[in-house]
C-alpha cells in the first residue's frame, strides 16, 4: 500500500505518484483541494482523505475512488468505468459526460449533476445522489441513470429547476412526493415494480457504504422521468 | 401549394448527338437526377434534384452533360435576391432553421486576396529551393521561457511534448460520421506519408485507424463522444474543441439517422440515438475551468502530449486567446468565419465570427504585446486556398495552418455545399457504403500527398524569392507583406503596409 501526504504538494507531484505507482492500494491524506487526482487511471484502489479538487476521477478507466471527506466540481468528468464513493457532498458538473461506472454521493450534489450522460453497449453510468441535487440535473442525458433520494433533505423535489433539458435518453429516478417543473419533452410516471426493483439495488449499494436501512429509504414514493425521443431536434430544421 | 414550387436553380444540359445512353449517369447519381425514359430511348433529368456536385458531368464517357446556371428568374430586385425569396418560401413552409453546409458563400472580403507577398531584388540574393537546402520543419507546442542549467552549468532540458511537422500544413478537425471511412482512411494515410497531422473530429477515433495514432490529433468535444483513456492516449495531440469557424457558438447535433454501425460504436453511443455536442462545454465557463480541463488532460496522458484549444474567430478572439495562452494549453487553433463544415445553420455559418485574417493579426499582436507569445503555437485555418495563402498566414504570425475544405477537394469534392444531406456522390460526406466506396483510399491519400507537396514545394519557391531559407524567419515577418486596396484600419489590424510604402 502506498501512502501519499499532500501537505505541500503540488497535484502534478501526487498525478505522477499514483501514475508510476505499481501498488494497486493507496491513501491521500491532507488532501486539500487537489485536483485532477487519478484522472485517466485504472485498477487502483484509492482512499482520499480530506477535500479533493476539481476533476477527481476524470476520464476514470476502472478504479475504486472512496473519498472520506467531500468533493468538488467535476467529479467523474468523461469517467468510463469504476466506481467512486464520496461520503460528503460532491460540486457542479458531477458526472459529466460519464460513459461507464458509478458514482455514490452520501449528500447533495451542486448543478448540472449528471449532464450529457451516455450508455453504450455494457457501459451503463449510475449516479446517485443522497441528499438533493442542484439546478439543470442530468441536462442533456442521453443514457444511464441518476438516482436523487432525498435523504435528509427538507425540500419538496429534492431537485432545482430545469431538471431534465435536453434530455435525450437514459433515467432519472427522484425519491419525493412532488414532481419539479419538467420540460415538455420529459414524461414522467410513478415507479412501477420492475423500476422498484432497480431502485432498491442501487439503495442497498448506497446503505452498504453510508449505513442507513434499505427499507427505510424504499418506503417513500419515487419519480421516473424519461425523454420522449432519442431524436430531440428532428423537426428543428429546413435543408437548403 | 404552389408558392412553395421552386424553380431548380441548375439546368441539367444534355447533348442528345453525344448520349450513348449507357446509364452511368443514373447510376452515379445519388440524388435520382437521371432516368430512362424506355418509351422514347432517351435519358432525362429531374433537374429539381440536381445539387451541382458534378458527378455525372465527370463520368459520363462522351462528355455529353453540364449543369448550368437556371435563367429563370424572378423580377429583379437588388435587395430581395432569389436565394433570400426562396428562404422565405422553405421557412414559411417548414417553421425550421435554414440548414446548409461547407464554408461562408457569401461575397464578403477575402483579405489574402488583398495581402501581397515580397521578394528579394538586387540588395538581398533570393535563395533557389531546387539547389539550396530549404528548412519548412516546424514544431507547435508551448516554448520554454528561459533555458535552465543545473550546477555544473549543463543545459535542462525542460522542452515540453511538441508536435513536429515536415511541412505547417495540417488536416483540420472532421469527424467519422461528417465524413466517411475511406475519407478518413484517406486523410489518416497521407498525413503520415508527409509527416504532418490529420484530426479525428469529435467523433471519436475508428479501432482500424489507431496505427496512425502518431500522426493523428484526437479531438474532445462539449458531447465527449468516443472519449476515454485509449483514446486520449492513441493521439500524439488532444485538441479540446471550444468552437469553429462556420458555427461558432453553437453546438453540434448529428441526427440519429446517421449513428448507424461503426459510427455508433466510434462515438460509443447507441444506434440512432442523436448526437447532441451542446454549445458550451459545461464544464467550461471561464479560462478557470478551460484551464481545469486542460490540467484533467494532461494528468490522464501524463504530460505526454501538447494540449490544443480550438476556437472560432469571433470578435473578442485576442482576449480569448490571451486566457488560452494562460491555461496552460500548448497550442491555440482559430478558425475563421469561412471554415467548412458538414452541417451548421445557415444563418449563423453567413452572419457570425470574423475573417481569419483579421483574428490572427490582432491574436498574434495581443499576445507579442503582453510577452506571452511564446507559451503557445499558434495554428489557423478557416479557408486556406493554397499555398500563398498559407505564406500569407505565417507571415502574420501563425506557426502553422490547417486545412479542410482543400484536402476535401482533393479527394473529388466539388463543393457542391450538400454535405448535410448525406448523399455525397463522391464518397466524402455520405456513410452509403456504394458512395463510399467510389472514394478510394489509397488515391485519396496519393492525392492529399501531392496536393500538400505541391504547396510545400511553392512555399518553398515563395520563400526563396523573399531571401528566406527557414519556414521560423517568415513566422510573424510581417515586413514580407503588403496590403492593396485595403484602408488604413484595415492596415492597422493587419499590422502591414500598404504597397509601395
Ligand atoms: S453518362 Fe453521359 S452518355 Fe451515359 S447516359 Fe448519362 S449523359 Fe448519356
Ligand atoms: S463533400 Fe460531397 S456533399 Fe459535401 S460539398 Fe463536397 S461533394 Fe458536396
Amino acid at each position: 500500500m502506498l501512502k501519499i501526504d499532500c501537505k505541500d504538494k503540488h497535484f502534478s507531484e501526487i498525478g505522477k505518484t499514483i501514475r508510476e505507482s505499481k501498488d494497486k492500494e493507496i491513501v491521500i491524506d491532507n488532501c486539500l483541494g487537489h485536483r485532477y487526482i487519478a484522472s485517466g487511471v485504472g485498477g487502483k484502489d484509492i482512499v482520499i482523505n480530506g477535500t479533493p479538487g476539481n476533476a477527481l476521477g476524470s476520464y476514470l478507466d476502472g478504479c475504486k475512488i472512496v473519498v472520506n471527506g467531500s468533493a468538488q466540481d467535476a467529479v467523474g468528468d468523461t469517467m468510463n468505468d469504476g466506481i467512486i464513493i464520496i461520503h460528503g457532498n460532491s460540486g457542479d458538473a458531477t458526472g459529466y459526460a460519464m460513459r461507464g461506472g458509478k458514482i455514490f454521493i452520501k449528500g447533495d450534489a451542486g448543478y448540472r449533476a449528471g449532464i450529457h450522460m451516455k450508455a453504450y453497449k455494457d457501459k451503463f453510468p449510475v449516479l446517485v445522489i443522497g441528499g438533493k441535487a442542484g439546478s439543470f440535473l442530468g441536462e442533456y442525458q442521453a443514457g444511464g441513470i441518476i438516482l436523487v433520494l432525498g435523504v435528509n433533505t427538507d425540500s419538496k423535489t429534492n431537485v432545482g429547476y430545469f431538471t431534465g433539458n435536453g434530455m435525450h435518453g437514459g433515467k432519472i429516478i427522484l425519491r419525493s412526493d412532488e414532481l419539479p417543473d419538467l420540460p415538455p419533452q420529459i414524461i414522467s410516471r410513478k415507479a412501477n415494480a420492475e423500476d422498484l426493483q432497480e431502485i432498491e439495488k442501487y439503495v442497498q449499494e448506497y446503505c452498504s457504504y453510508f449505513g442507513g436501512e434499505p427499507k427505510d429509504i424504499m418506503e417513500k414514493s419515487f419519480y421516473v422521468l424519461t425523454a420522449d425521443s432519442a431524436n430531440p431536434y428532428k423537426q428543428l430544421y429546413t435543408s437548403l | 401549394m404552389a408558392i412553395n414550387y421552386i424553380y431548380p436553380v441548375y439546368e441539367v444540359v444534355r447533348n442528345a448527338s453525344r448520349c450513348v445512353n449507357c446509364k452511368i449517369c443514373e447510376k452515379q447519381c445519388a440524388n435520382g437526377v437521371h432516368k430512362f425514359d424506355a418509351k422514347n430511348g432517351i435519358m432525362i433529368a429531374d433537374e429539381s434534384k440536381c445539387v451541382n456536385c458534378h458527378r455525372c458531368v465527370a463520368t459520363c464517357p462522351t462528355r455529353a452533360l453540364k449543369i448550368v446556371k437556371s435563367d429563370n428568374t424572378y423580377r429583379e430586385n437588388a435587395n430581395w435576391s432569389a436565394e433570400s425569396m426562396k428562404e422565405i418560401y422553405k421557412q414559411a413552409e417548414s417553421g425550421g432553421v435554414l440548414l446548409s453546409s461547407m464554408g461562408n458563400p457569401q461575397p464578403l472580403p477575402v483579405y489574402w486576396d488583398k495581402i501581397v507577398i515580397n521578394a528579394a531584388q538586387v540588395t538581398n540574393p533570393s535563395v533557389d529551393p531546387l539547389r539550396e537546402p530549404m528548412e519548412t520543419t516546424v514544431f507547435l507546442g508551448s516554448k520554454p521561457d528561459e533555458i535552465v542549467r543545473d550546477k555544473d552549468g549543463k543545459i535542462v532540458d525542460n522542452m515540453t511534448s511538441q508536435l513536429k511537422l515536415s511541412t505547417p500544413i495540417m488536416f483540420s478537425a472532421m469527424s467519422y460520421g461528417s465524413i466517411s471511412y475511406n475519407a478518413h482512411a484517406s486523410l489518416a494515410k497521407a498525413a503520415e506519408k508527409l509527416g504532418i497531422f490529420y484530426n479525428t473530429g469529435e467523433g471519436g477515433l475508428h479501432e482500424d485507424f489507431y496505427r496512425y495514432g502518431k500522426n493523428t490529433i484526437v479531438q474532445v468535444a462539449s458531447g465527449r463522444f468516443g472519449v476515454y483513456k485509449d483514446y486520449l492516449e492513441a493521439g500524439a495531440c488532444i485538441e479540446i474543441k471550444v468552437g469553429q469557424g462556420a458555427k461558432p457558438g453553437i453546438g453540434g447535433h448529428l441526427p440519429g439517422t446517421k449513428i448507424v454501425g461503426d459510427i455508433s460504436k466510434t462515438r460509443m453511443i447507441p444506434v440512432g440515438s442523436d448526437a447532441i455536442s451542446p454549445a458550451p462545454h459545461h464544464d467550461i465557463y471561464s479560462i478557470e475551468d478551460l484551464r481545469q480541463l486542460v490540467y484533467s488532460l494532461k494528468e490522464a496522458t501524463g504530460y505526454k502530449k501538447p494540449i490544443a484549444v480550438k476556437v472560432g474567430a469571433v470578435h473578442n478572439v485576442s482576449a480569448v486567446a490571451s486566457g488560452i495562452a494562460r491555461s496552460g494549453a500548448d497550442i491555440i487553433v482559430i478558425d475563421g468565419f469561412r471554415g467548412g463544415t458538414g452541417a451548421t445553420p445557415t444563418r449563423i455559418r453567413d452572419n457570425v465570427g470574423i475573417p481569419i485574417e483579421l483574428a490572427l493579426a490582432s491574436v498574434d499582436k495581443r499576445l507579442r504585446d503582453e510577452g506571452i507569445r511564446g507559451n503557445v503555437s499558434l495554428v489557423v485555418g478557416g479557408s486556406i486556398r493554397n499555398s500563398a495563402d498559407v505564406i500569407k498566414a505565417i507571415a502574420l504570425g501563425a506557426d502553422a495552418c490547417y486545412i479542410a475544405t482543400a484536402a476535401l477537394m482533393a479527394m473529388g469534392c466539388h463543393l457542391c455545399r450538400s454535405c448535410h444531406l448525406g448523399k455525397c456522390n463522391w464518397g466524402i460526406a455520405t456513410q452509403v457504403p456504394e458512395l463510399v466506396q467510389r472514394l478510394d483510399p489509397e488515391e485519396g491519400c496519393d492525392r492529399l500527398v501531392n496536393l500538400v507537396n505541391a504547396w510545400t514545394h511553392e512555399i518553398k519557391e515563395m520563400m526563396g524569392g523573399m531571401g528566406i531559407n527557414s519556414i521560423e524567419a517568415l513566422k510573424g515577418n510581417r515586413l514580407m507583406l503588403r496590403g492593396v486596396g485595403l484602408n488604413e484600419k484595415e492596415l492597422e489590424i493587419l499590422g502591414i503596409k500598404h504597397a509601395g510604402e
